[in-house]
């Protein structure tokens, strides 16, 4: 158990997320993935716009703090120079699937061979919670003040499904981080998606659904709660596309 | 004397062997023949092409290539670079090294595919959000391209900078005979991303950007200081000097050989980096010289304003600057001669 408690040597920093938030989660799960994988000091970040900015604070790796929306444009030029490292791009739902889409998905289309790490709090979290692609039906954001409506803004974007059955990835899954439980699962998809990458088998994709209590008006537990009883029913679960056995 | 080759393709040709090692672009006319020439010559010596999504996702792939220490590059045009533009200021304020090669074409918005210099305040005003300058540098042949396409790499490595190389669409769709670098062996700058963070980065948040502005000013002082070029023909005893640069520029040389001819006291300086503008090339003209007269293939005159600026700091009584914008294409000597002639005769008035 000590060992598992070991906070990760290049994420010591002190971050600055909300209360409740669950990107320090996300980062410690990467983080640790990393270390265990041996690869914590052969790796590069490109950082999306929005909360996940605040990662460039905690990291002491190499790091890009991207135009938003382009990780996945950045990261594709690392990894083609730089093969040997391990190149992960580590972005919101707003970042990656509203502005960013257009990348985001042209790299998975090609198969880049690096790792996206979504975080989908359903919101654009970092300019006070605005309506992103991934936003709930009928969730009220600030510009969605009478709740979101499908038939006007589209219904939620399931990248992880789009990305699973369309193109040729190496490994797709969504997780959560909001129970032990869940978060011991995601763990497993980020060590699988790495694992992916360091073998080169090519795009890798894990989004994780994450709480944003500041934004959704909740306290932490709620948002935790709400994540397993309205989320899922919109992003469920799971691997979409598992490696192949080598 | 080199072999004829077609002006994109020598650029391409000539950025592999100054050991450019990622290329990711987007098809536009007139740049296109770069991307194609690259796309199959890259492979063969272990670099990256990328054939992008948009101009916008290429000018990000650069990025990832420049933040890796690589020689990186893209080459677009007209509303291409316009969209490369996020990328340009992000790779400024990064201090990382590249090089954009702008093919420029006539117009606004899609524009047209008439050669041009019509982005010429654009290029030399920093083109993105903020408050930069990348260096720019104008040919006026194919083997100046090539040579001022390896000053471009070379440049941007020393300052941590953009290099834009502004060529124009017939200059990368002629053919001219070139003289090709020899290869260079590429090489990682120290900056580059290793993987193990051997080049620390503050936080985001924890910039200080009143500092920055200070390093700004020093890194642009020291390139105005070190890096003007420009080629000046007959300024010592001319009435009136001409300015101009790439192509247009070419043509006026040729101008003011033939006006000279005919007993014209006038010269030339040929603008060659259009960032940081030759203001030394300005202490050998005439004392006494009588005006000065931007050639440029643009509507509205863009060149004059940089002129302008520095006759007024270069001189302590007004001399009128007059502007020849030709719009597009490249004016021919006979209508640069014709047009002086009218501005002797008064027909054409000073811009400033």
């Amino acid at each position: 158990m000590a060992k598992s408690r070991k906070i990760p040597e290049i994420a010591q920093k002190t971050s600055t997320f909300c209360p409740g938030c669950g990107h320090g989660i996300a980062i410690r799960l990467i983080t640790e993935c990393l270390e265990e994988l041996g690869q914590d000091k052969n790796v590069m970040f490109g950082i999306g716009v929005g909360c996940s900015s605040l990662l460039g604070g905690v990291l002491d790796t190499d790091r890009l703090h991207c135009l938003h929306g382009r990780a996945s444009a950045v990261c594709t030029g690392m990894k083609r120079v730089s093969p040997d490292q391990m190149v992960i791009s580590y972005q919101g739902d707003g970042d990656a699937y509203s502005i960013g889409l257009a990348e985001t998905t042209s790299a998975a289309y090609r198969n880049e061979n690096f790792t996206v790490f979504v975080i989908n709090n359903t919101n654009f979290g970092m300019t006070g919670g605005q309506m992103s692609t991934t936003t709930l039906p009928g969730q009220k954001t600030t510009t969605t003040v009478h709740g979101r409506d499908c038939t006007k803004t589209g219904s939620p974007i399931k990248f992880p499904e789009l990305v699973s059955s369309q193109f040729e990835a190496a490994y797709v899954a969504r997780g959560a981080v909001t129970t032990p439980a869940e978060i011991n699962k995601s763990k497993k998809y980020v060590k699988e998606a790495l694992t992916a990458q360091l073998n080169g088998e090519g795009y890798s994709v894990v989004e994780i659904l994450s709480p944003c209590p500041t934004n959704w008006g909740m306290t932490p537990k709620q948002s935790m709660d709400h994540i397993m009883t309205s989320v899922v029913e919109h992003f469920p679960l799971g691997e979409f596309k598992t490696r192949e056995a080598k | 004397m080199g072999d004829m080759i077609k002006g994109n393709h020598a650029l391409a040709e000539a950025a592999v062997r100054f050991g450019a090692r990622l290329y990711a672009g987007y098809p536009i006319t007139p740049s296109t023949e770069i991307m194609e020439y690259i796309s199959w010559r890259m492979p063969e010596v272990g670099g990256a092409f990328i054939q992008a999504e948009s101009e916008i996702a290429g000018i990000n792939m650069v990025i990832g290539g420049a933040a890796c220490g690589i020689r990186s590059f893209t080459a677009s045009s007209g509303p291409g670079i316009s969209l490369k533009q996020e990328g340009i200021t992000q790779l400024y304020d990064e201090e990382l090294a590249a090089v954009i090669i702008n093919v420029v074409r006539y117009g606004n918005g899609i524009g047209t595919l008439y050669t041009a210099q019509c982005d010429y305040l654009r290029e030399t005003r920093g083109g993105g959000n903020g408050d930069y300058r990348a260096i720019v540098l104008c040919p006026e042949s194919i083997q100046e391209a090539v040579d001022l396409l390896g000053e471009a790499f070379d440049l941007s490595e020393k300052y941590r900078t953009v290099a834009v190389l502004m060529t124009e669409g017939a200059l990368g769709q002629m053919m001219e005979p070139c003289t090709l670098p020899d290869f260079i062996e590429p090489k990682k700058n120290p900056w580059g991303f290793d993987g193990k963070y051997s080049y620390k980065k503050i936080g985001i948040f924890d910039r200080d950007s009143m500092k920055e502005a200070v390093l700004i000013n020093e890194k642009h002082d020291a390139i105005k200081a070190n890096e003007q070029r420009w080629e000046a023909v007959d300024v010592e005893d001319a009435d009136y000097v001409f300015v101009s640069f790439g192509l247009p520029g070419r043509s006026t040389k040729g101008a003011v050989k033939a006006l000279r001819e005919a007993g014209h006291k006038v010269g030339i300086i040929r603008v060659i980096s259009a960032w940081p503008f030759p203001e030394k090339a300005f202490d050998a003209v005439n004392p006494d010289v009588k005006g000065f007269v931007t050639v440029e293939s643009n509507a509205t005159g863009q060149l004059v304003e940089d002129v302008a600026l520095t006759v007024k700091k270069s001189y302590a009584q007004n001399k009128p600057v007059y502007c020849l914008p030709y719009v597009y294409g490249i004016p021919s000597t006979s209508a640069i001669q014709d047009d002086y002639n009218r501005l002797l005769a008064g027909e054409i008035k000073e811009a400033f």
